[in-house]
């Protein structure tokens, strides 16, 4: 299973609303199974599906699945969508609402003879749990019952891949799971790539085999979900799985002898150090932290394993449910999450002095 | 009794008639991609702000016998196209064109793209698209275009002047027959059947707002 069954290499640009030409230029290779396309809303996960689908057209580049040409802007190859044996699966369903979810099912099937066709979609109705709606119309259902009807409906036609757009989008995590486990199990027997787009960072983790990274038209990052998300290498990726502390900052000194640099944070007095990396003094760069990654004290801490104890400012607490959000002034601007119990234990109040603790590896270069 | 029977044959024939012509010229206006498409479009809208004696005039020119239309039609069939049934409907479906396309535009735009999509990826084209998709969900544009073109015919007057002028039986409709009756001073006769037209005209508008208000529905329990 190592060969890749879906390789899309293409570059598409459009009209952005009220910008410059928006430009997607991806190369991504899919093997059997569930491969995350993740990406903040805007980076083109949709039109990346709609080219594999063959709803919109890439300027150039070649589309192959299983060995086929879908397109080839080489010789000007484009399959039509009825003919590249895809399923696709918005994010809004776009089931027929004027069909009952039978006849939904079945649309896809009518090149086949009654009773195959009636076998067919009973399997698939059955095996999606949704076999007591089949009389139904879609406004009558409820909003999992539709995800389930959509996905029978695109899996029912036996395609050779699968591209899901956020379909799960609004669903509780429990009923979300529980579909998926029933996509898994009909991808058991069968094997094809399925691509599923979300910008849910609980969905990476929840789904993610293989995950791939998609910001402003390019791909920033794949692999598995740990190597792409944990160390991200862009800073909106990093915005979008939820790095609270994006800061920029101008390379000092390395010291390749302990694998760290140092950092200057913002115009001067925040010095901080960072993981090794391809850099010169003089460098610009952003690091990344994350909120919940960073200690904060009342006391300077001492004898610590951590790189990093900055002395600052403590200029703002807000409790948001179960979290502190606290911003803290150290020459740079930091936000750190703690716990309520910590600010009661701590007796924090704004405009205290305040230390804090951050891991060398906790700062990520974006 | 004669004249109201004649406006609603005729009526009826124009409406049926417009919704097997309408519906591709329809469907090319809503689906096109064609940059020069607002001609057409503008063409279609024509008669909507002539005065019908220009479009009727036209009509007469064309149908008569040194008429492009009207050597045609004698060639054909030996007779005029002037002054018959069949000419009448000839310059009435062109009068009421809009009428009936540009419901049927509204309605087929209005179909989730997203739905077009679906249908394709299932394998459709767009012959099968449009039969299970698109004209089952334009249905109430389907209605409006039938009962506006129907209504319309039915009132038209300017028109039928010019092309039909007032042949007991075979051209004269309604409204010629009401005009005739009050030249007359017979307002009775006139207000009997303007009653009539005022009531069948009213009926039928009746039917468009409700079916647009979506009285009746079709696919959706809400």
């Amino acid at each position: 299973m190592n060969s890749a069954m879906l390789i899309a290499k293409f570059s598409k640009s459009y009209p952005a609303a009220g910008g410059p030409a928006f430009l997607l230029n991806v190369f991504i290779e899919l093997q059997a199974g569930f491969t995350i396309l993740f990406g903040s809303s805007g980076a083109g996960k949709s039109t990346l599906l709609d080219c594999i689908a063959g709803i919109a057209r890439p300027d150039t580049g070649v589309i192959l699945l299983n060995g086929r040409t879908l397109f080839d802007s080489a010789t000007g190859a484009s399959l039509p969508p009825q003919m590249r044996d895809t399923a696709y699966v918005f994010q809004t369903l776009a089931l027929f609402p004027h069909l009952s979810v039978e006849a939904n099912v079945a649309y896809g099937l009518s090149h086949l003879p009654e009773p195959e066709r009636d076998s067919r979609v009973t399997d698939i109705l059955q095996l999606f749990r949704i076999a007591h709606l089949r009389s139904r119309k879609p406004a009558l259902i409820s909003g999992g019952e539709r995800q389930r009807v959509a996905l029978a409906r695109s899996l029912v036609t036996n395609p050779q891949t699968l591209l899901l757009d956020e379909p799960l989008v609004g669903l509780d995590a429990g009923l979300k799971s529980a579909i998926v486990n029933d996509l898994r199990a009909w991808n058991a027997s069968r094997q094809i790539p399925i691509l599923y787009v979300t910008h849910s960072r609980e969905e990476v983790d929840s789904l993610g085999e293989c995950v791939i990274a998609l910001e402003n038209g390019a791909v920033v990052g794949s692999g598995s979900p740990r190597e792409v998300l944990e160390a991200p290498r862009n800073r909106q990726l990093a915005q979008a799985i939820g790095f609270e502390n994006i800061l920029e900052g101008t390379v000092l000194q390395l010291r390749p002898s302990d694998g760290v640099m140092r950092v200057q944070l913002g115009a001067n007095t925040c010095e901080i150090e960072v993981p090794l990396s391809h850099a010169s003094p003089g460098d610009r760069l952003n690091v990344a932290v994350r909120a919940g990654d960073i200690l904060l004290a009342t006391a300077k801490p001492v004898q610590l394993s951590a790189g990093n104890v900055l002395e600052g400012n403590l200029e703002h607490l807000d409790q948001r449910g179960s979290i502190v959000i606290a911003r803290v002034n150290c020459g740079a601007t930091f936000i750190v999450h703690i716990t309520p119990r910590a600010v009661r234990s701590l007796a924090l109040a704004p405009g205290q002095k305040v230390w804090l603790v951050l891991k060398t590896h906790s700062c990520h270069l974006v | 009794m004669e004249a109201l029977l004649l406006s609603l044959r005729l009526a009826i024939s124009v409406s049926a008639l417009l919704l097997v012509i309408g519906i591709p010229i329809a469907y090319w206006l809503a689906f096109s991609t064609w940059r020069g498409k607002f001609l057409l479009e503008s063409l279609v809208a024509l008669p909507l702000v002539l005065p019908p004696t220009v479009l009727g005039f036209y009509a007469l020119l064309a149908m008569g016998p040194r008429g492009p239309l009207g050597k045609f039609w004698i060639a054909l069939f030996g007779h005029g196209l002037a002054f018959t049934f069949t000419g009448l409907l000839f310059a009435s479906v062109l009068y009421s064109f809009p009428f009936a396309v540009q419901p049927l535009v509204a309605s087929f735009e209005s179909v989730d793209k997203k739905l077009l999509d679906a249908s394709a990826l299932l394998g459709a084209g767009n012959w099968r698209t449009f039969l299970r998709v698109i004209l089952p969900l334009s249905l109430p544009g389907v209605i409006t275009a039938l009962v506006l073109s129907f209504a319309h015919t039915l009132g038209e007057f300017g028109v039928v002047l010019m092309v039909g002028g007032n042949l007991a039986g075979v051209t004269r409709t309604v409204s010629i027959d009401i005009y005739d009756h009050v030249q007359s001073l017979e307002y009775a006769e006139a207000n009997g059947m303007a009653l009539v037209l005022l009531l069948i005209s009213f009926a039928v508008l009746s039917v468009v707002y409700a079916v647009n208000r979506r009285v009746w529905t079709f696919w959706t329990a809400k």
